[in-house]
C-alpha cells in the first residue's frame, strides 16, 4: 500500500472523531507554541542585552584604581588615584601583544552651562584613543588631536543627551558651554548610543582633553595636582583571551607600581568581556530550562496520543481484523497506526508554531519587547513533535499489527 | 467417508490437518488430523455443533491460522509453513470473505468498502474503483455505491460484502454464517446469489448450523470433536426457485 493512501485513511480516521483529535492535539499545541513564545521573546531579550553591552565597546577591559589594604581601612573603588596616565600609555607600548589600544580618563562632575541653560552631569578627560577604545562616533563636528591635548586647548564634546539638553535643535558647534567657570568651545556632538545594559544613559556625558581636565577644570583640587587617572579603558586585540590579557596588564601594573609578592593589588580590573559571558552563560541557562519546560510539556502531548491511539486500536480491533483478512500485511496495519499518530502529533505541531508565533508577535506589540522569532527553533519543534508521533504511535501501532485476525474478526 | 475421487484436480486438498490450542500448561486439540479435497467449482456446507473444529477449520482453510499439524494445499501450493506476509498476501489474490455480521467499515461507501482489498495490492484509485464498481453492479446494488453502510439493509450490506470478496478475482469464497444475522427471506435471497456465483465457476465453502440453509449446497460435510463425521454429496436445492415461490407467496 502507497503512503497516500495511508495518509488518507488516517486523515480520516482523525476527522472521524474530531474534537477527540483536537483534544489530543491541544498537548502537543500548547508545547510546541510555549517553546516558540519562549524562545522569541528570550532571543529578543538576548539580542538586546548584546547589542547594549557591545556599545559599550567590545573586548574592553578597564582598569580602576583601588585603595590596597596596606593602608587599613578600605576606600571605595576608585576613591584613591594609585594608577596614572604613565600606566595607560606603558600599557599601549609595552603590551602590543594583546592592547589594541590604551587610553586613560579622568572623571569629573559639575554643573555645565551654556546661556540660559545648564546640565548637570559626568565629564572625562580623556585622549584620543578614548574615542576608538569606547567605540565612539561623532554625529557632528569632530573630535580633538593630540595637538589640543599637549596644549590643554579649551574644546570639548558633548554627548547627545548633553547637547540636546543644553541647545536644543541648534547646532552646538562653536558654541560655549562653561564648566566650573572654565569656558570650553564645543568642536563636536558623539553619536547616540542609548542606554547601558544597567540602564544608565551613555550619551549623558562630555568629553574633554585630559590635559583640559587636570589642569584647568579639575586644577582646584589637590587630587590632580600628580599625573593620576581614574580609570584606564583598554581595548583588546580581537580574538584575545581576556583572562591572558587580565594576566599580562596585571602583571605590568603591579611591576610598575613595585608591589611585592603577596601583597595586594592597588587597581582593580573588570573585563567586559567576561560581562558579555556571564549574560550568555545565564542566557543559556534560561534556553536550558525552557528546554525543560517544552520537554515536559511535549512528553505529556505525546503519552496524550499514545493514550489515544491505544483507545482508537482497541475500539477498530474488528476493523483490524477484516483489513488484515482481506490482505493487509502487519507491516500495513503498523504503517497505518503510525502514519495516524505522526499526523496527529504533526498537525499539532504546526497548529502551535502558528499560534506561537502570533502569540509572541502579540506579547512583543503588547509589552514593548524585542521579539526574534527564530526559523531553526521552529525547524526543531515540528521536527521534535513529529518525532513524538513516532515514539508514542509506535506502541500502539506495534499492538495493533501484532493482533491475530482471527482475535481480532472475533472482537465484539 | 466419501471415497469417489473428484471429478477434477482439487482446489483444496488437507492432510491430517490439526490444530491445538495452548490453554495453561496442556494443549487443546481443535482438530485432530482432517483429510479432505474440495475441487474447484464445489459448493460445500460444513455444518456441526460449537466447539466440533468447523471454525478453526475454516480459519485454516482461509489462511487465518498456522496448523499445528498436518498439511494444506491450496491450488497446488503447500502453505501451511508460509510466513505471515506471505499468508496475508494468499488471502488478498486467492480468498474472498463473507462474515456473519457483515464487517463493513463504517462512515465508507459501499464502493470504498468493496475496493478496500485491491488497495493491498497497491493498485490505483481508479482501476479500484472500476472494478469495485463492476462488482457492486454484479450484486444488484448498481444505484447504492455512494451509500454507507448505515444506509444499507442488512441483505444489502451483505451483498456489499459479497461484492468486496469478489473484488479480487478470488479462487475461493469462504462464507461464515452468512445469513444468520438476516430474515429467512433475504437469507435466501444471499444463498441464491452465492449459488448464481459457484454457477460461474467460483469455490464456495460455506460455515452454517442451519440445515435449510446446507441444503442450497451440493456437498455437506458435518465436523465433530474435532474430525470430520460425514461428508455427502447434496441434491441442492435451487434457491432461485425458492426466492420466486416465496415472492408468489407474499404477492
Amino acid at each position: 500500500m502507497n503512503f497516500y493512501a495511508t495518509l488518507l485513511i488516517a486523515l480520516k480516521a482523525l476527522r472521524v472523531n474530531k474534537m477527540r483529535s483536537a483534544l489530543t492535539m491541544l498537548g502537543i499545541i500548547i508545547g510546541v507554541a510555549a517553546v516558540i513564545v519562549m524562545v522569541a521573546v528570550g532571543s529578543g531579550a538576548r539580542a538586546q542585552v548584546e547589542a547594549q553591552i557591545r556599545s559599550l565597546g567590545a573586548n574592553l577591559m578597564m582598569v580602576f584604581s583601588a585603595s590596597s589594604t596596606y593602608t587599613g581601612a578600605r576606600a571605595a573603588v576608585g576613591a584613591a588615584y594609585s594608577i596614572s596616565e604613565e600606566d595607560a600609555y606603558a600599557i599601549g607600548r609595552e603590551l602590543t601583544d594583546v592592547v589594541a589600544a590604551a587610553a586613560p580618563a579622568l572623571r569629573g562632575s559639575g554643573q555645565i552651562v551654556a546661556g540660559n541653560s545648564n546640565w548637570s552631569t559626568s565629564f572625562y578627560g580623556v585622549t584620543p584613543d578614548y574615542f576608538d577604545v569606547r567605540e565612539w562616533s561623532i554625529a557632528e563636528g569632530r573630535f580633538f588631536d593630540q595637538a589640543e591635548i599637549n596644549g590643554a586647548a579649551k574644546v570639548v564634546v558633548l554627548g547627545k543627551t548633553v547637547a540636546d539638553n543644553l541647545f536644543g535643535d541648534a547646532s552646538p558647534i562653536d558654541q560655549t558651554v562653561r564648566i566650573r567657570t572654565v569656558p570650553l568651545t564645543v568642536v563636536g556632538v558623539l553619536a547616540a548610543k542609548g542606554q547601558s545594559p544597567g540602564g544608565s544613559d551613555l550619551d549623558d556625558v562630555l568629553l574633554m582633553p585630559i590635559s583640559t581636565a587636570r589642569n584647568r577644570v579639575l586644577g582646584a583640587t589637590s587630587l590632580a595636582k600628580s599625573r593620576a587617572v581614574g580609570s584606564i579603558q583598554i581595548k583588546l586585540i580581537d580574538g584575545i583571551d581576556s583572562q591572558y590579557a587580565e594576566e599580562r596588564v596585571r602583571e605590568l601594573l603591579r611591576q610598575r607600581h613595585r608591589l611585592q609578592p603577596g601583597q595586594d593589588d592597588d587597581f582593580t580590573l573588570r573585563n567586559l568581556t567576561e560581562i558579555l559571558q556571564t549574560r550568555e552563560e545565564s542566557s543559556r541557562v534560561m534556553a536550558l530550562l525552557l528546554a525543560a519546560v517544552a520537554s515536559v510539556s511535549l512528553l505529556v502531548g505525546g503519552i496524550g496520543i499514545m493514550n489515544i491511539m491505544l483507545v482508537s486500536v482497541t475500539e477498530r480491533t474488528r476493523e483490524i481484523g477484516l483489513r488484515r483478512a482481506v490482505g493487509a500485511q502487519a507491516g500495513d496495519i503498523l504503517r497505518q497506526f503510525l502514519v495516524e499518530a505522526i499526523t496527529l502529533a504533526l498537525i499539532g505541531g504546526l497548529v502551535g508554531v502558528l499560534l506561537g508565533s502570533a502569540g509572541a508577535q502579540a506579547i512583543g506589540a503588547l509589552a514593548g519587547w524585542p521579539i526574534q522569532l527564530s526559523a531553526s527553533a521552529t525547524l526543531l519543534a515540528v521536527s521534535f513533535s513529529a518525532a513524538i508521533g513516532i515514539f508514542f504511535g509506535f506502541y500502539p501501532a506495534r499492538k495493533a499489527a501484532r493482533m491475530s485476525p482471527i482475535e481480532a474478526l472475533r472482537h465484539e | 467417508m466419501n471415497a469417489s475421487p473428484p471429478p477434477r484436480s482439487p482446489l483444496i486438498r488437507t492432510v491430517d490437518l490439526a490444530k491445538d490450542y495452548p490453554l495453561g500448561d496442556t494443549t487443546v486439540p481443535a482438530l485432530r488430523g482432517v483429510s479432505l479435497d474440495i475441487s474447484a467449482g464445489e459448493f460445500v456446507a460444513v455444518m456441526g455443533p460449537s466447539g466440533s473444529g468447523k471454525s478453526t477449520f475454516m480459519n485454516l482453510l482461509g489462511c487465518l491460522d498456522h496448523p499445528s499439524g498436518g498439511q494444506y494445499w491450496l491450488g497446488g501450493h503447500e502453505i501451511s509453513r508460509l510466513t505471515d506476509d506471505a499468508l496475508s498476501s494468499l488471502r488478498n489474490r486467492r480468498i474472498g470473505f463473507v462474515f456473519q455480521h457483515f464487517n463493513l467499515l463504517a462512515r465508507t461507501s459501499a464502493l470504498e468498502n468493496v475496493a478496500l482489498p485491491l488497495l493491498y495490492r497497491g493498485m490505483g484509485a481508479r482501476e479500484r474503483h472500476e472494478r469495485a464498481a463492476h462488482r457492486l453492479r454484479q450484486v444488484g446494488l448498481a444505484e447504492r455505491m455512494d451509500h454507507h453502510p448505515v444506509q444499507l439493509s442488512g441483505g444489502q450490506q451483505q451483498r456489499v460484502a459479497i461484492a468486496r470478496a469478489l473484488v479480487g478475482d478470488p479462487a475461493l469464497v469462504l462464507a461464515d454464517e452468512p445469513t444468520g444475522a438476516l430474515d429467512s427471506r433475504t437469507g435466501v435471497e444471499i444463498m441464491a446469489l452465492l449459488q448464481q456465483l459457484n454457477h460461474e465457476g467460483i469455490t464456495v465453502v460455506l460455515v452454517t448450523h442451519e440445515h435449510d440453509i446446507a441444503a442450497y449446497a451440493d456437498r455437506i460435510i458435518h465436523f465433530r470433536d474435532g474430525r470430520v463425521v460425514d461428508d455427502l454429496a447434496n441434491a441442492h436445492r435451487d434457491a432461485g426457485a425458492d426466492l420466486a415461490a416465496l415472492s408468489a407467496v407474499s404477492a
